[in-house]
């Protein structure tokens, strides 16, 4: 969101984009073939760990809409996605506990019109939610969306011909590859900052800093909300759908409040409003998630056994966190934006909005 | 910032140069040792470190057991997995109590070609399908019939009510397969009462129960929870019975339950420190255990942590080498192989035929009924 | 039903609905004057179980002492969180010290694993308090009447003592001007510590008579309950400690009454909790008997 120095900087910015994108592409690209499964894994959860982030900055960081409920809009679309591409005979034998709907043991679609239906279906969903509760200001919009997505869940739980219940779904295809997180990552990263440049995203701004200022200037802000709140839904549903993707098994307690909660600390550790911030923030929230399990292993030095502690991984991570907002509370971007400018050092450091 | 990113990039760049020694066989074990399945994970745990202290060596090489927690999580699951077979290059894998944690390490091991042994994840889904995941416990179709079968025929009861946690995989599906043998032998469900996971509160569905008059309450629930249910009960002036499944069997559940515990009924796995007719195994495993963990009850899930080590340092011995493949072949060729638990034979969906043990809850002390045949 | 059943719902729920009241107290007192929802709340009233656990059943102390050592020790726990981690982040923005919140209720939780282990432990139940007698048709033991008793005692003494105190009044006008209120001299940290203080006595209160009647401790125990009790808090209008006490019972009658009218929908029973959230929200987002809150920006 940086105002380019001058056409010169702008071209060489696009340039050095460009350059930097087909480097990570291609390093994505052969990565499979040096690094394990386990890094990739990890790697692959940071870009998704990302998009939801993103998706819940867009909500709260730019459109300034305290959501708690990004966990129920990511349920609906790794169910609907997962429901898309498992065979129906895969489907048929899964649902132990009540004969399968046939409608929904008939569904099929191909991997990337699933990923779009999940974020349809989402957007629909947070939608309807939206424009009764965005009346709402502050603490009660997250209480309220905090509400709706619990309601989600327990009827994902509890409507077993449709969703298999408690059970879940198993085996569903792991078309998240590397390349097809980080794929859908770029195209997200593309129009959030197209997005917020464009004219609407000062609108989305001016809404958030003074709904009222906004009103009299003439913007629809009950309008431009829902949008902005619609829009995070569909990048929390199709983020929702490649975790099952990914994880390739779903079930309605992994999209408990916890679930939210991680994803507003990666925003916030990353830089409420800040989109560079969030990827920065999965970065770094996901990788010290996973590196922190060496603390419960058991150590061996030399003849000294130290058995590990279980539970000490997330005591460490909430000191950490704490100590983050008590020390850095903008978190590590603040309201910045990683910018090629600031990297090499012309122009002014950073800039704001 | 810019060397802080630069030093991150250093960091995953060195830290990724881990291999394995040569003269070890790695077993890999990912269970429950926190989060709310811990006490049956630890347990599992113990029960393997109890084989490994028997058996720290095959064909000539130590056995490295390598533990890595789930956090009773499924990310996590998935995760431990996938740590287990890439960085630590394990051989074969033993894991874990709890069948969706199963589902989600079962699904990586799968694509990796590793084989794992589940210790008591007991729904069918878990190696439905699998070529690679074999287990040591009967499966729920089996339980539930076998609760329903001696409920109706052994005890006479022909009017029973549900009481089931709907959030939970295990309990929704042990509820349904123990409905369905039921109601097929000619019993009656009067009440199907349903509860989220986390509540502590079961007074309304409790009341609603007594009011049906049922015969007995079946209870799939975890034994922190069902123990607080039977307590509620009794308070609540409740007389019929209560029966549960495996995850009732841990040695906590009476301390828990005190005085309302009394008469309780349970299936669970063959084994109890206390059974009769015990085989040799059992024998063995019960002084070993003894003297490792004075004070401490085995159960269940303690013989089948030991079982699966058994199972795994049988296969790698028929398979003569630690490929993982190998060891898969062999595994699927587990043929009578003593166990804790009963003589170990794996059928072509790697299900063995276990017994289902009945168990009650006597004088605060879990007695071995006998075992059931499920119709 | 019959009128026997129904009243014996009606226990159940008065006792379940009193217990999230007093849990919802020190959600509200603490929103009331820092507009911060303490996510944390539910994780002290954890370990006010915990402490009467360890008083009581591992070390024998009489349950009077226990009770007491159980409600100073939470208070020092609630004192610290607020010193440590929401302290320094006043004046932040509101984000911050929600964030903080959450992790320190991570922290607590997870402290609570590696501290105590995360086997649940039975709390053993005075017998006393456990007799049953009948009462019109209906059973009864006497923690089930004691239980609502003392929170409605609670509360009247925490009304009287914000009503009728010189730091009831402060308290008052904190969470009325922040900023005025310390202009005219008052010590607002110390009030502040004094809210939190009294929330997390309030909260080891309901712990121990939850582990009393729910006998039974572990690390997540306060997940749920603070959940509902936030719930609770929202539901009677947030930063009313009367509308806590109201929003809890509410919650009780619906989750209890709920399962008594649709047996079949027992599956749903939180459903209705947080729709019963949800539609307040929608119809008076300030709740039963909460006032107008501005932001404060």
């Amino acid at each position: 969101m940086i105002a380019p120095v001058n056409a010169g900087h702008a071209r060489r910015n696009n340039i050095l984009t460009l350059c930097a994108g087909a480097a990570i592409a291609l390093l994505l690209w052969q990565a499979p073939g040096y690094i394990d499964a386990y890094k990739i894994r990890i790697i692959n959860l940071i870009a998704i760990n990302a998009i939801l982030g993103l998706s819940l900055n867009l909500i709260y960081g730019m459109g300034g809409m305290f959501s708690l409920g990004h966990a129920g809009f990511m349920a609906i679309g790794a169910y609907v996605s997962a429901i898309l591409i498992i065979t129906p005979d895969q489907k048929q034998i899964m649902w132990i506990l009540d004969p399968i709907a046939p409608w929904v043991r008939d569904m099929r679609a191909p991997f990337l019109a699933s990923l779009l239906a999940a974020g349809i279906v989402s957007a629909i969903f947070g939608c309807l939610v939206s424009i009764p509760v965005l009346r709402l200001g502050g603490d009660y919009l997250g209480i309220a969306t905090l509400g709706f997505s619990e309601i989600i869940r327990i009827l994902i739980t509890n409507l077993t011909p449709i969703t298999n219940g408690p059970l879940g779904l198993k085996g569903i295809p792991p078309h998240a590859s590397l390349l097809m997180s980080y794929g859908c990552l770029a195209v997200m990263l593309l129009c959030m900052t197209r997005l917020m440049r464009s004219n609407f995203g000062n609108v989305i701004r001016a809404v958030r800093d003074d709904e009222v200022a906004a009103k009299t200037m003439g913007i629809d802000t009950l309008k431009t909300r829902v949008l902005v709140f619609t829009l995070g839904c569909f990048g929390g549903g199709v983020g929702g759908a490649l975790m099952g993707n990914l994880i390739t098994t779903i079930d309605p307690k992994m999209f408990m409040i916890t679930q939210t909660y991680s994803l507003l600390m990666i925003v916030v550790v990353g830089g409420l409003g800040s989109i560079t911030g969030s990827v920065v923030g999965a970065v770094l929230v996901t990788t010290m998630l996973e590196w922190l399990r060496f603390v419960e292993n058991p150590i061996t030095i030399g003849s000294l056994n130290i058995p590990g502690i279980p539970g000490m991984r997330m005591v460490i991570f909430s000191v950490l966190l704490i100590a983050v907002i008590i020390f850095r509370r903008e978190g590590i971007m603040g309201m910045r934006e990683f910018s090629w400018g600031w990297l090499l050092r012309d122009g002014k450091r950073g800039g704001t909005q | 910032m810019r060397k802080f990113l630069l030093s991150l990039l250093i960091c995953i760049v060195v830290s990724s140069s881990a291999f394995a020694a040569d003269d070890v066989i790695k077993v890999g074990f990912f269970n429950c040792l926190t989060g709310q399945n811990a006490f049956g994970g630890q347990l599992e745990l113990e029960g393997v470190q109890l084989a490994l202290k028997e058996f720290p060596e095959v064909l000539g090489k130590k056995i490295e057991l390598v533990v890595v927690d789930n956090k009773s999580d499924k990310v996590e699951a998935a995760n431990a997995v996938t740590r287990l077979i890439n960085r630590d290059k394990v051989s074969v894998i033993i894991g874990t109590y709890g069948s969706s944690l199963a589902i989600a390490g079962g699904e990586v091991a799968e694509v990796a070609k590793v084989p794992v042994i589940g210790t008591s994840c007991t729904n069918p889904l878990v190696t439905q399908g699998k070529r690679y995941y074999f287990r040591v416990c009967f499966i729920d179709p089996l339980q539930g019939a076998g609760a329903a079968t001696y409920a109706y025929k052994n005890l006479g009861l022909k009017k029973a009510a549900l009481l089931v946690d709907v959030a939970n995989d295990y309990a929704v599906g042990l509820a349904n397969f123990f409905k369905q043998s039921y109601t097929k032998q000619g019993g009656e469900i009067v009440s199907d009462m349903r509860y989220q996971s986390g509540d502590q509160d079961f007074t309304a569905q409790l009341t609603e129960i007594i009011s049906k008059k049922p015969d007995i309450v079946f209870l799939p629930a975890y034994f922190a929870e069902g123990a607080i249910v039977l307590k509620q009960a009794r308070e609540l002036g409740a007389t019929f019975r209560f029966m549960g499944g495996d995850a009732m069997d841990n040695p906590e559940m009476v301390t828990l339950g005190g005085d309302a515990i009394e008469g309780f009924l349970y299936t669970g796995f063959a084994y109890a420190p206390d059974m009769k007719d015990m085989n040799p195994v059992a024998k063995k495993f019960t002084e070993n255990w003894n003297k490792a963990f004075p004070g401490k009850a085995p159960n269940g899930n303690a013989a089948l942590g030991y079982d699966a080590f058994l199972l795994a340092v049988d296969a790698i011995n028929r398979a003569g080498s630690a490929d993982p493949e190998k060891i898969r072949d062999a595994l699927e060729k587990t043929k009578d192989l003593p166990t804790v638990t009963g003589v170990t034979t794996l059928d072509s969906d790697h299900n063995p035929q276990k017994d289902i043990g009945v168990l009650e809850i006597r004088n605060a002390k879990k007695e071995f009924v006998g075992t059931v045949i499920p119709e | 039903m019959d009128a026997n059943m129904f009243m014996q719902h009606f226990i159940n729920a008065l006792g379940l609905g009193s217990l999230y009241g007093l849990i919802a107290i020190g959600y509200t007192m603490v929103y009331g004057i820092l507009r911060l929802i303490n996510f944390a709340h539910g994780d002290i009233f954890m370990l006010g179980a915990y402490f009467v656990f360890f008083a009581t059943v591992q070390y024998k102390l009489p349950w009077a002492l226990g009770a007491f050592i159980a409600v100073s020790g939470t208070i020092v726990c609630g004192l610290l969180v607020d010193r440590v981690a929401y302290r320094p982040l006043r004046g932040a923005p509101r984000i911050s010290a929600l964030i903080s919140a959450i992790g320190v209720s991570f922290f607590i939780e997870n402290l609570a694993v590696v501290v105590f282990s995360g086997m649940p432990r039975p709390v053993v139940q005075p017998p006393l308090l456990m007799e049953a007698f009948s009462l019109g048709g209906i059973r009864l033991v006497p923690l089930a009447i004691m239980v609502p008793a003392i929170s409605f005692i609670i509360v009247a003494a925490l009304l009287w003592m914000i009503y009728r105190t010189k730091s009831g009044l402060a308290m008052r006008s904190i969470s009325f001007d922040i900023e005025t209120t310390r202009l005219m001299g008052v010590s607002v940290d110390r009030i502040i510590a004094m809210a939190f203080a009294i929330g997390s006595g309030l909260a080891a209160i309901a712990g121990i008579m939850w582990a009393l009647r729910y006998p039974r401790v572990e690390p997540f125990m306060g997940i749920m309950p603070g959940f509902k009790a936030f719930i609770a808090a929202v539901f009677g209008g947030i930063g009313s400690v009367p509308g806590a006490m109201l929003g809890g019972l509410s919650l009780g009658f619906v989750e209890i009454m709920s399962v008594a009218f649709f047996p079949r929908l027992s599956g749903y029973r939180d459903a209705f909790a947080f729709l019963l959230l949800v539609v307040i929200l929608l119809v008076k987002p300030t709740g039963l008997m909460g006032e107008k809150l501005e932001d404060k920006i």
